[in-house]
């Protein structure tokens, strides 16, 4: 090892397998079982990262999840940004830089920053940058402050997935608490989940030295791994981090590293009965001056170092603590060889049995460090006593701080759960819950090992409804603390929260400028924001509002804790669900004729596919489509009309039912007849448009524009369930049960007399609107005289296993007349020149019946239906209406869709918009619809359509349908 | 996510339902209420903080329309279909 930080013995490290890795395009060795983090520090790697504001050298903090300063983005297959170093799992060929630096990390160019630093305090961006807008400031300033870049291509080697979890019990952590917990409910034969986010079980026990029942404490983790393993109520998850919690105790677990080399990361949606979070404690920073520069780390940290990973984080070092815990990490230090110059303890009076543990090292009482000094790296600390005087510097390159300890509540607030402040402990402790949730072991206050150990035992107990087990013999340091919110004498930048870069004074001004709610606080600060989400700087963020304003701690309160608690991949919450996996496409079953002619296809609502048009060599969309809609219009085209929204009602009450639902009569409708109707919701908006047909005196087919098929069945549904529980009505969804051919167009008789049917198609036989049920083409059918095209039209339906056949022979026996498929685009010009409506186009929130014309659709006979009332409000009003119109552009030219109408065309409030502009094939000219305001008054006029930029088109207003007003065709 | 008990099919995810609203007094006679009580009963719609009764319908499981009271401001289910929690 380069820097020889490595010790010589030691750790859960394997020395016998080293591993190759890359820091800023440097090359490094670790070994299995490192962590990026302890990776770097062994190979003496010091500065590892700019602050996010300031861009000031930082170094390596913590040793887990609270890591605040160093932040890394993988590269290569591993490619994901702003992961904390200590989260990331050395492995061979992991490639990884610091984020926050540019152009690199040891010329950081935004560092000037730092010389300018007294001018960008909290708030100096929102102040600053706001003229004339932020967005002008954003990029810039975004690539400053910028965090990782996220990758630019899913990952390659692998998926990610998601999948569901039921248990009686789910135990967020597998440290001793939640071992014992585990255990406890394991063995009254409950289903327990465990999940631990470490890549190790055992929480605090890996990093401490410590002994259960008389042995090694990793020994009794492994023994009860063994026991729950072996019970097949009992799910283990590794590297599996519970990050958020949801209502009715539903719970997101994802596993960082699922046991299948083709997953690269498993989310679990986890119902569980219970909930218990043993999720520990995590350990606070002390504020001084300078306190974040690179050698000052968190105790707790140091100590994982030394005993987990065999690394020296300092060869020299100085302890800072207001408790008893750090008194351990100085001791595991001195075992391991580091040199321990002092500790300075804020307290006045040391516990004696803290000292009986640290033999031979200098204890400095009532004592604070004021200031750490040095710049890329510390050199030495300046102590002094806490009210001031003269300090005394020590030469050190390791400052090991320990504030006290913070339950880590997240979960346990995330679930709603109430907190209190905890005076012996100086910090929130869960107080009341809120769901079926418990919290034991450091993460509700007991942080010593066999107060863990028993907590988690009688929560689980509890839930099981069994007596606690017996606690194995643990012994540990009691703890005491004092709190220390701040070093008041501190010299240099205080920080609170090293990852926003907010310090003590930021605090103050914030204060100051009025911001005194600590969420706002939060804010305006952005102090225990983004995914630090408060886990080392919260709370002594909240002492130094409650000593500046002369508060108790629990009067100032948290924040909310968020999830996630720790950063998630996007892929790992989506899994599989992505594109048309999540959202598939819906084909009916020409799909692959439609392709094989080279239909230009797209989504036509509600993700159906739909050809569009049908190109031939040579052809754009406009040639297609005019020469398809000639064809209908002067020969014969078909269509496939499947996606058409179809529903069967049966029932004795289906009449009434229906004249309920729509606005005009269709219990009047005789069997094998059939009429269009509007469908009204109860505040007047037309919900759709649609053919009710009466097959028999209790069964009628109701079908649906194809964009609201869905949204019909639940109004139906809810109209039924809801208003008329009582009345004999049954709706089956039946539009995937027929498939149509639909062929229309003056030869569309001869088309169907050349099929063969068992039908009489004569006008007089079977008339527009009228069905029939026979034989076509030798396919049992349903034929329904209805027209969307304008045209003679049989829509031609079948079983979906014989559309296929009945395509064929449409095709084929069309194909003496000239017959053409016919897309979307085509069934668009087709109905505007007819002046059909269009849901979506023609009908938005303001239009009604009588707007469009329709106004013979408003039943005048029935005393209540659907909207009946609210529309009859809305016309006594005396505001202007736009009504449909059709337009004829002079001169003569396309119109674009939804182009507004202006009185002359001169810049005014607009009177209408054009709702469609087609090229009619029969009129050989561009023709339109709008909404027009006293546009059925004003057939004959001229209105303006006013483009953007200023441009006047003339249009010449006249009545809606622009073909065969009288309706021959169609009824021929 | 929360966990809805649909009378037939027992307690299931919230994603297998479809928000139906707050259940509203029911419909007056359109042709027996004034105008104000009509755009009333139209437009205004229970939101109170605490238990309110809202409609689901259970459109990716069995079809039914149910009923519960909900707390809005703890997402409890304070009464479900049977009466029952």
């Amino acid at each position: 090892m380069a820097a020889g930080n490595r010790l010589a013995a030691g750790g859960r490290i394997d020395r016998s397998k080293p591993l190759h890795f890359t820091f800023n395009g440097k090359a490094y060795t670790g070994f299995q079982g490192d962590t990026l983090a302890s990776a770097l520090l062994a190979n003496g790697v010091r500065l590892t990262a700019r602050s996010f504001k300031y861009h000031r050298p930082r170094g390596i903090v913590g040793a887990g999840v609270e890591e605040p300063a160093t932040l890394v983005e993988l590269m290569g297959d591993d490619a994901s940004g702003n992961r904390p170093a200590t989260t990331v799992p050395l492995t061979e060929g992991l490639a990884a830089k610091a984020v926050n630096c540019w152009p690199s990390l040891a010329f950081d160019i935004g560092a000037v920053n730092q010389l300018a630093s007294r001018f960008i305090p909290a708030g100096f961006y929102y102040k600053t940058f706001k003229w004339p807008n932020w967005h002008l400031y954003e990029r810039p300033i975004r690539k400053a402050a910028g965090l990782a870049a996220a990758p630019s291509e899913p990952p390659s080697k692998g998926h990610y997935e998601t999948r569901y979890g039921h248990c009686d019990v789910l135990i967020a952590g597998a440290g001793p608490a939640g071992l014992m917990a585990a255990l406890t409910v394991a063995r009254a034969g409950l289903r327990v989940m465990i999940a631990d986010e470490g890549c190790e079980a055992g929480g605090s026990l890996l990093s401490r030295r410590l002994t259960i029942g008389g042995t090694d404490a990793m020994e009794w983790v492994d023994a009860t791994f063994a026991e729950l393993n072996a019970m097949p109520n009992v799910t283990h998850l590794q590297n599996a981090t519970v990050w958020g919690y949801r209502e009715h105790n539903y719970l997101m677990v994802t596993e960082r590293a699922p046991a299948n080399p083709s997953l690269l990361e498993r989310t679990w949606r986890v119902r569980a009965g219970h909930v218990i979070t043993a999720t520990g404690a995590i350990e606070r920073g002390l504020v001084f001056g300078n306190n974040d520069r690179p050698g000052v780390m968190l105790a707790s940290a140091v100590q994982a170092y030394v005993n987990r990973y065999g690394v020296a984080p300092g060869k020299r070092a100085v302890i800072f603590t207001n408790n008893n815990s750090a008194y351990a990490v100085a001791a595991d230090l001195a075992a391991a060889g580091v040199e321990v110059r002092a500790i300075a303890d804020s307290r006045d009076a040391v516990p004696d049995e803290a000292r009986a543990i640290v033999p031979g090292i200098e204890i400095m009482a009532g004592k604070c460090v004021t200031e750490a000094q040095g710049t890329r790296q510390i050199r030495s600390v300046a102590v002094a006593a806490k009210t001031g005087g003269s300090a005394r510097i020590l030469s050190c390159d390791l400052l090991a701080m320990s504030g006290g300890w913070n339950p880590t509540v997240h979960l346990w607030s995330q679930s709603r759960s109430t907190l209190r402040y905890d005076d012996p402990l100086a910090t929130f402790l869960p107080d009341t819950p809120a769901q079926p949730i418990s919290a034991a072991g450091a993460a509700n206050g007991a942080l010593t090992l066999q107060d863990a150990l028993r907590s988690g035992a009688e929560a689980a107990a509890q839930i099981a409804g069994t007596t606690p087990p017996d606690i194995p013999d643990a012994p540990d340091l009691p703890y005491a603390m004092e709190p220390l919110w701040r070093v008041e004498t501190a010299k240099g930048k205080a920080f609170l929260d090293l990852q926003n870069d907010v310090t003590v004074d930021d605090i103050h001004l914030a204060l100051r400028e009025g911001y005194s709610n600590v969420e706002h606080v939060k804010r305006y600060t952005t102090g225990g924001m983004g995914f630090d989400q408060g886990k080392t700087g919260n709370i002594n963020i909240i002492g130094t509002v409650a000593l500046a304003q002369g508060l108790a701690m629990d009067q100032v309160g948290t924040t909310t804790f968020r999830a996630p608690y720790t950063p998630v991949s996007f892929g790992a919450i989506g899994g599989l669900r992505e594109e048309t996996v999540a959202l598939p496409y819906r084909h009916t079953p020409i799909t692959e004729w439609n392709l094989a002619q080279g239909a230009f296809m797209y989504e036509a609502g509600a993700r159906w596919r739909r050809p569009g048009y049908f190109p031939r060599a040579g052809e754009g969309l406009q040639e297609a489509t005019n020469r398809e809609c000639r064809a209908v219009r002067f020969g014969v085209g078909v269509y496939d009309g499947s996606p058409l929204g179809t529903f069967e009602l049966k029932g004795r009450d289906v009449g009434r039912f229906l004249d309920y639902l729509y606005s005009n009569v269709m219990s009047s409708l005789k069997p094998g007849n059939g009429r269009y109707g509007l469908m009204l919701s109860d505040d007047g908006l037309i919900m759709d448009d649609g053919v009710c047909f009466r097959l028999d005196d209790h069964r009628w087919i109701v079908s649906t524009s194809t964009g609201h098929a869905d949204a019909i069945n639940g109004h139906m549904e809810e109209m039924l369930q809801t208003r008329f529980p009582e009345w004999n009505v049954f709706i089956t969804t039946v539009t995937s049960q027929w498939n149509n051919a639909t062929i229309c167009g003056p030869k569309a008789r001869e088309v169907m007399a050349a099929l063969g049917t068992d039908i009489d198609l004569s006008p007089e036989a079977f008339p527009f609107m009228t069905v029939r049920d026979g034989t076509v083409a030798g396919l049992p059918a349903r034929v329904v005289r209805v027209s969307f095209t304008g045209e003679l039209s049989f829509e031609v339906n079948v079983a979906p296993r014989h559309m296929r056949a009945l395509w064929a022979k449409v095709m084929e026996a069309g194909a003496p007349f000239g017959i053409l498929p016919v897309g979307s685009e085509a069934s668009h010009v087709l109905r505007v020149e007819k002046g059909f409506l269009s849901l979506g186009h023609e009908v938005d929130g303001t239009v009604d019946a009588y707007d469009l014309g329709m106004g013979w659709a408003m039943s005048k006979k029935k005393s209540d239906y659907l909207g009946k009332r609210a529309v009859q409000i809305r016309r006594e009003g005396a505001a202007p209406r736009r009504e449909l119109v059709g337009v004829i552009p002079e001169p003569d030219r396309q119109i674009p869709e939804g182009a507004p109408l202006t009185p002359g065309g001169r810049r005014e409030k607009t009177e209408g918009f054009v709702t469609a502009c087609v090229w009619s094939v029969v009129h050989e000219r561009w023709v339109g619809l709008a909404l027009l305001e006293g546009g059925h008054a004003r057939h004959g006029e001229t209105a303006h359509v006013r483009l953007k930029g200023g441009e006047v088109i003339p249009v010449r207003v006249t009545a809606p349908c622009h073909y065969d007003p009288d309706g021959d065709k169609l009824r021929s | 996510m929360m966990q809805i008990p649909c009378p037939f099919c027992g307690p299931r995810n919230e994603s297998e339902f479809s928000f139906g609203g707050p259940v509203k007094p029911p419909r007056p006679d359109p042709s027996a209420v004034s105008d104000e009580d009509w755009t009333a009963w139209l437009t205004q719609v229970p939101n109170p903080l605490g238990p309110v009764q809202e409609q689901w319908w259970h459109v990716r499981g069995c079809g039914t329309w149910l009923t519960i009271w909900r707390d809005t401001r703890t997402h409890d289910i304070v009464e479900a279909p049977d009466g029952g929690r």
